[in-house]
């Protein structure tokens, strides 16, 4: 593929990602801090992040197959969560964990487990999308993917 | 409260030398390089953060743990400039990693969290947390971290050089740190105060109930004399506190120790001087022989004093915020039992200092036995003009600037200070009172006289104790002394009222008014707070007082200089106190009482009902953080009259109030005779 249009392409599939708001201005936060010493910060970062989160993810699940549910764990762990998951924009993923935590808060375990389920979707597939966004940046060149189309 | 603004808007860019004295190198490239400690159990903002910190050419160090962040701290004191903490963090709450940084190593510390909930948010805030950021934090919220360690040393480094007057007004201490915050979500808090490095070796004379830990300087009779003696060394105009500081020698004294004494020495003697208020007036000794003893006005005058000081003072929108703070505000409550055994202090005049904390002076000695009799306050009065003079001591604290002119200033203290001086039949009221008698000062008492004119609050703080004792003092046996005060006060106090509540630096100002303001806030809170009321009533004092004020407004030396922050303090106060909507009209007195009586109340709330108003408390508390901090003075008496402040302040919850607060002072009510007196007039 040339490279004009990888460069297209790239910033095609980024636009998207805001347009469809998986993504938000805390994105682009990250975004502007990639520079040339550290010209592959985003991507680092939301490695970090889908390594790290895991663990919490896995926590809250083990919370929700508990008996009675404990809220206020769920809720500590949902917001630790949520403080990942705006750090990086990924914005449905926040709204779902804004989501859950109202359940938490209103006591509904079901409403809990359905948001959740929801979550892990969002979760799956923004890491989808960046993965590919990220290896299309990668295959252009860190130089140009660094450069932000706008 | 916009008390850290004043902090702020003297500092530019710190000379960057001059500012980054912590000698870490940085110092012509400010803010480059500023380190900072940045605590994140979550991997992923901890790299982001450092990225930004970075980016805006910090020296960053990460810590996922608040444990090690704490020994990082420890291990080097002088390693860091600011600290980003999360709050949520497994192994240690981010308000307590807080709390041991503020208390270890005094650095400013900056809360972060996804919650922005206003519950967490305030935590931070009276936690001591100078910033709240909430994330996702945003590079441009990092970029301006610098102002809070700018501001901070700022204020530890005013005390150490600048030579330059108190009343510069940009002697924020650190409470004004946590006044304005440049950042979202906080209000002022006030917990800078409680760092003031230089002051924690001082002995904590008064044992504030506010949360902050902020030590005060007793200024001792001895000290005193010693700090004139440097003053006239040096001359009154050429004495600036870094001078006086180094002549005194006295060690652990502080240098804004000496800057806010100084100020109210000079208060004090604008108002010896005469109505016109030139500084430095008389030269004589601050504590000057009290023409009436004032007993010791410690703590139960000081802190009525301070509260009415402060209430006086507090000009009328701080007195809503005063109010709200007092009323948000259960710490110290300060009784407002206060006016009764204010007034009687007021009366007696016997504080030549307005000790902010407890004077120590001698003189003061008598207040204090005045102020017990103050709240035995004079069964004569009626309970009402004892409210009013509550109210008017308040405001008279103002007015009073007792300055033997019988000017009648017109200023409203003045009035106050008349009304309370009005039954000439007590001309030697105060005199006498001082030696307990206080039941002559419930006449004068009752009037709300004291001219509302403290405005100045300081007068409630350092001048106003004698201004209030000395119209207080006339106003029981001559009308025409109590003109004195208000005129006086109210050009001076109204910076300097605030003066107690400033002591949010901790030391209040004890407004010192404890002993003073006692004094005064008796006569001054009845006259309904010096508001801007020209109280008639004053005017007729004048006439008939001869001005005994003489008063060594002493007292009303209150510390100034402890507490840059009276001035703010004091604000407040006034506020609340203005809040009833003073009305001069004499016949009102008790409505002028009344607002200040309340006003007073809503301070001493603060402050706890235990002494008097410790408007210098609630002053304290104000400048916190907004909330009426309100020592209590030790006033045995003052019971807290917090009720007082939620009610309505009818002029029978105070007198009620009041009444119930003189129970416990003693008998000496009975003995005022406040027959002949305006206060008859007064509805209450």
């Amino acid at each position: 593929m040339e490279r004009s249009q990888m460069y297209r392409q790239l910033a095609n599939m980024r636009k998207a990602l805001f347009d469809q708001g998986f993504l938000d201005e805390q994105f682009v936060q990250l975004e502007e801090l990639q520079d040339d010493a550290n010209p592959n910060f985003v991507e680092e970062i939301v490695t970090l992040f889908y390594r790290d989160s895991t663990r919490l993810i896995h926590n809250i699940e083990q919370a929700l197959e508990k008996n009675p549910l404990d809220f206020t764990k769920l809720d500590s762990y949902m917001h630790q969560f949520k403080g990942s998951t705006t750090s990086i924009g990924a914005k449905k993923v926040t709204n779902e964990c804004t989501q859950f935590r109202e359940y938490c808060k209103a006591g509904n375990g079901e409403g809990c487990k359905r948001t959740f389920e929801q979550l892990k979707k969002e979760y799956a597939l923004l890491k989808k999308k960046l993965e590919a966004y990220f290896q299309l940046a990668r295959q252009i060149g860190p130089v140009e993917s660094a450069c932000r189309p706008k | 409260m916009n008390f850290g603004v004043q902090g702020e808007k003297s500092m530019s860019m710190p000379s960057s030398s001059a500012s980054w004295k912590c000698g870490d190198g940085v110092s012509d490239h400010f803010p480059v390089g500023l380190r900072v400690l940045v605590v994140d159990d979550d991997p992923t903002c901890l790299m982001i953060l450092e990225k930004m910190l970075r980016n805006c050419l910090y020296e960053v160090t990460k810590c996922n743990r608040a444990e090690i962040a704490l020994s990082l701290l420890r291990e080097n004191k002088n390693g860091f400039d600011i600290v980003i903490s999360d709050v949520h963090m497994p192994d240690m709450d981010g308000f307590k990693l807080l709390e041991h940084v503020g208390l270890e190593m005094d650095l400013p510390v900056i809360m972060m969290s996804a919650d922005d909930s206003k519950s967490v948010v305030m935590k931070g805030v009276t936690h001591g947390a100078c910033d709240y950021l909430i994330k996702p934090v945003r590079i441009e919220a990092l970029r301006n971290i610098w102002q809070h360690v700018v501001r901070k040393r700022k204020h530890e480094w005013k005390d150490l050089e600048q030579s330059g007057s108190i009343e510069d007004g940009d002697r924020e201490q650190k409470p004004s740190e946590d006044a304005d915050f440049s950042s979202s979500a906080n209000e002022g808090s006030w917990r800078n105060s409680k760092r003031r490095k230089d002051e924690e070796d001082q002995a904590e004379e008064r044992d504030d109930s506010s949360t902050l830990k902020k030590p005060r300087v007793v200024w001792s009779v001895e000290l005193h004399q010693q700090f004139v003696a440097a003053v006239n060394q040096l001359g009154i105009d050429k004495a600036v506190p870094k001078k006086i500081l180094e002549l005194m020698n006295v060690p652990g004294l502080t240098r804004e120790n000496v800057a806010s004494h100084l100020q109210k020495y000079r208060l004090y003697l604008r108002r010896l001087s005469g109505v016109s208020q030139h500084p430095g007036g008389l030269n004589n000794s601050f504590m000057g022989p009290p023409e009436t003893p004032f007993g010791s006005i410690s703590s139960l005058n000081g802190l009525d004093l301070q509260a009415f000081a402060a209430a006086g003072q507090l000009p009328a929108q701080s007195l809503a915020t005063l109010e709200a703070a007092a009323l948000g505000r259960s710490t110290t409550k300060s009784g407002i039992s206060m006016p009764f055994m204010d007034q009687r202090n007021l009366f007696s005049f016997e504080n030549p200092k307005l000790r902010f904390r407890d004077s120590q002076q001698p003189q003061l000695g008598n207040n204090n036995k005045q102020m017990n009799l103050l709240h035995g306050i004079p069964t004569n009065m009626e309970p009402k003009q004892l409210a009013n003079l509550h109210q008017s001591a308040q405001s008279s604290f103002r007015g009073m600037n007792m300055q033997p002119n019988s000017n009648p200033h017109g200023s409203q203290s003045s009035s106050l200070l008349m009304q309370m001086s009005q039954p000439p039949s007590r001309p030697q009221m105060f005199n006498d009172i001082n030696r307990n008698h206080l039941s002559r000062l419930p006449s004068s008492i009752a009037q709300p006289t004291l001219p509302s004119g403290m405005g100045s609050g300081v007068l409630a703080r350092h001048g106003m104790v004698e201004n209030a004792r000395g119209a207080i003092y006339n106003s029981a046996s001559q009308a025409s002394t109590m003109v004195d005060f208000s005129i006086n006060q109210n050009t001076d106090l109204p910076g300097n009222g605030f003066q107690l509540a400033n002591n949010a630096g901790g030391q209040m100002p004890t407004v010192t008014s404890k002993g003073l303001l006692q004094e005064e806030v008796n006569s001054e809170m009845k006259g309904s707070r010096g508001f801007a009321h020209s109280y008639d009533i004053f005017s007729e004092l004048q006439q008939h007082k001869s001005q005994d004020w003489g008063l060594p407004n002493v007292g009303l030396t209150f510390d100034a200089s402890q507490h840059s922050n009276m001035r703010s303090g004091l604000d407040v106060p006034p506020s609340v106190l203005v809040q009833q909507g003073f009305s001069s009209n004499q016949s009102n007195v008790q409505n002028r009482s009344t607002p200040f009586g309340k006003a007073i109340f809503l301070a001493a709330e603060e402050s706890g009902c235990g002494n008097g108003l410790n408007i210098g408390q609630q002053l304290d508390t104000l400048l916190a953080g907004n909330s009426l901090r309100v020592k209590a003075e030790s006033l045995p008496e003052a019971s807290c009259q917090n009720t007082l402040f939620h009610e309505q302040y009818s002029q029978e919850d105070l007198m009620s109030a009041l009444l119930k607060q003189q129970e416990g002072v003693g008998p000496a009510s009975n003995e005022f005779g406040f027959d002949g007196y305006a206060l008859d007039n007064l509805p209450v």
